[in-house]
């Protein structure tokens, strides 16, 4: 029989552990270097890069036709947000005109884009807390059923599912087919109606309110410091919406409400993000309602790579994406390429936030402070 | 606050030209007088939201750096540029105005090589530690092959 020994523990000693990068956790590939004291985190080493595919040099080398379909895959999980900003940059130097029709299907496609991204968060972060939600698969399958109709709306407008291409200087690519906006109602009222079903699974459940209540708190002012946007920064107490406060293709013809929580903890993000899915929704009914006619692009289909030069000058465009503010801002030479590129990821910002907030947690914690902040990789490595 | 306001403010106490027009504040810092200048557009101007931060490599006319904050309350932004001039690659550092400056430039150092002064923690971010080169400077070549080319 072996001998069962006592591990003399006073304390103080620290302990280096190596989270990731190919953690589930991480939703991509995302490394923390922990140095913890027991069960408690001290410092974090955050580190990223792993996904860098050198976009802002990328762009320097591709027209401006050719990039909005390269610019999807910074944020893979929302491609419709970059694509919106990098077209809208280009449009803001050239001022080039975009017809109301087009501004409104980019508004449909962004709300959808969000409805869709959302889904993906609550299903892998209860995923994440698993253990905690009775399995949490169910959560997270029944997100992704309802995500799937999304892709599928999409896949009948764009002819794909992930990353798109949908938008272009002037305008918009693709008009609506027949029946899209039936199908589209359909999916808007189901998920209306599933929303409430995730809901009845995580409201009042014990685990859920353990592991999210007061985890991770986020004060304004370390928000806006830092520069944490979206989702995060309303549930820190900042009522910020770029839809609302300079808003963009015709978001001031919409009603629809900002959500703000004053807690900015796990659960506080988690509220804002159930309020936007209905908003999102909502919009989605009112610009179904109220589609002009007319043109879908002020300029004509793509086929020369010279087609599309833009003036001398710089503009900063920027959309509120699932994941808040994404920037992109431009610097035009004359030529049909940008001169330089950048790319603002609100993925970037909210996770520069974790070296603030997770020293004093526990590792299970950032579990779920990982999941809340919902970082896309490809939008954090560019 | 108004950006009108925020204009006359930032002409009247710091002595720079402030530019007409557009709905961003824009304002040409010196890099000397750069921290100061941020932290009066925080402080006073009630800029607390940090945007972004970046570089642009002007070829022979060196690098200028450039800054977003924002008041989100009265919807203001301010932009600070700041010229480093040719040949030059320091510049002081705006983390101990916005700690989100941290993450952003150590990205502008990793990208462009600016030794940001008075950063606390300047390594690269994106890159690898053993890379050669900051690849969006214009002199960077990208059909040549640098080590460690993976």
């Amino acid at each position: 029989m072996s001998e069962v020994r006592e591990i003399d523990y006073t304390g103080s000693e620290r302990l280096t552990m190596n989270m990731g990068p190919q953690h589930p956790s991480a939703h991509g590939v995302f490394r923390a270097i922990l140095t913890l004291e027991g069960e408690k985190i001290v410092a974090v080493d955050a580190v990223i890069g792993y996904l860098h595919r050198c976009h802002e040099k990328l762009a320097e080398t591709l027209a401006y036709v050719q990039y909005p379909s390269i610019a999807s895959k910074t944020d893979y999980v929302a491609a419709m947000a970059s694509e919106l900003a990098y077209v809208m940059a280009a449009e803001k130097i050239g001022q080039f005109e975009v017809p109301k029709r087009a501004q409104y299907l980019r508004v449909a496609v962004n709300e959808l884009q969000r409805v869709a991204s959302h889904l993906l968060w609550l299903g892998t972060w209860c995923l994440d807390m698993g253990g905690a939600l009775g399995g949490g698969t169910s959560v997270f399958l029944y997100c992704i059923r309802e995500r799937e109709q999304i892709l599928d709306l999409f896949e009948s407008l764009v002819g794909a599912r992930l990353l798109y291409g949908f938008h272009q200087v002037g305008g918009v690519r693709y008009d609506i087919p027949t029946g899209w906006v039936e199908q589209c109602r359909t999916t808007m009222d189901l998920i209306e109606q599933r929303l409430g079903e995730y809901e009845s699974m995580l409201h009042d459940n014990a685990f859920f309110e353990m592991r999210t209540r007061g985890i991770g708190v986020i004060s304004s002012q370390l928000a806006q410091d830092v520069g944490v946007c979206g989702p995060l920064l309303r549930a820190s107490g900042v009522k910020y919406d770029l839809r609302r406060n300079a808003p963009y293709s015709s978001y001031e013809d919409f009603e629809f409400a900002v959500p703000v929580e004053t807690e900015g903890d796990c659960h506080a993000r988690y509220r804002v993000r159930m309020v936007e899915f209905r908003e999102s929704i909502r919009i989605v009914r009112q610009v179904l309602d109220g589609l002009p006619e007319g043109p879908i692009s002020s300029r004509p289909g793509v086929k020369s790579l010279a087609q599309v030069k833009v003036p001398k000058g710089e503009a900063y465009a920027r959309v509120e994406g699932p994941r808040g503010e994404v920037g992109c801002y431009l610097v035009a030479d004359g030529t049909n390429k940008p001169y330089r590129m950048k790319w603002r990821g609100a993925s970037f910002s909210n996770l520069a936030v974790l070296p603030h907030i997770i020293p004093g947690v526990t590792v299970a914690d950032v579990v779920a402070i990982m999941g809340s902040v919902d970082p896309v990789f490809g939008e954090v490595d560019r | 606050m108004t950006s009108d306001r925020a204009r006359a403010l930032l002409s009247q106490i710091t002595g720079l030209t402030v530019a007409d027009g557009g709905p961003a504040v824009t304002v040409h810092v010196p890099t000397e007088q750069l921290a100061s200048v941020a932290a009066f557009v925080k402080e006073t101007i009630g800029c607390a939201f940090f945007a972004f931060s970046t570089a642009i490599d002007h070829k022979a006319d060196g690098l200028e750096t450039v800054a977003y904050v924002e008041n989100l309350d009265d919807n203001i932004t301010v932009v600070l540029r700041a010229k480093l001039g040719a040949g030059n690659i320091c510049c002081p550092s705006l983390v101990p105005v916005y700690r989100g400056a941290n993450w952003m430039e150590r990205e502008t150092y990793d990208m462009f090589g600016v030794q940001f002064e008075g950063h606390p923690d300047l390594r690269r971010i994106l890159l690898s530690d053993d890379w050669d080169g900051h690849p969006l400077l214009k002199s960077y070549a990208v059909d040549t092959p640098y080590p460690p080319y993976r």
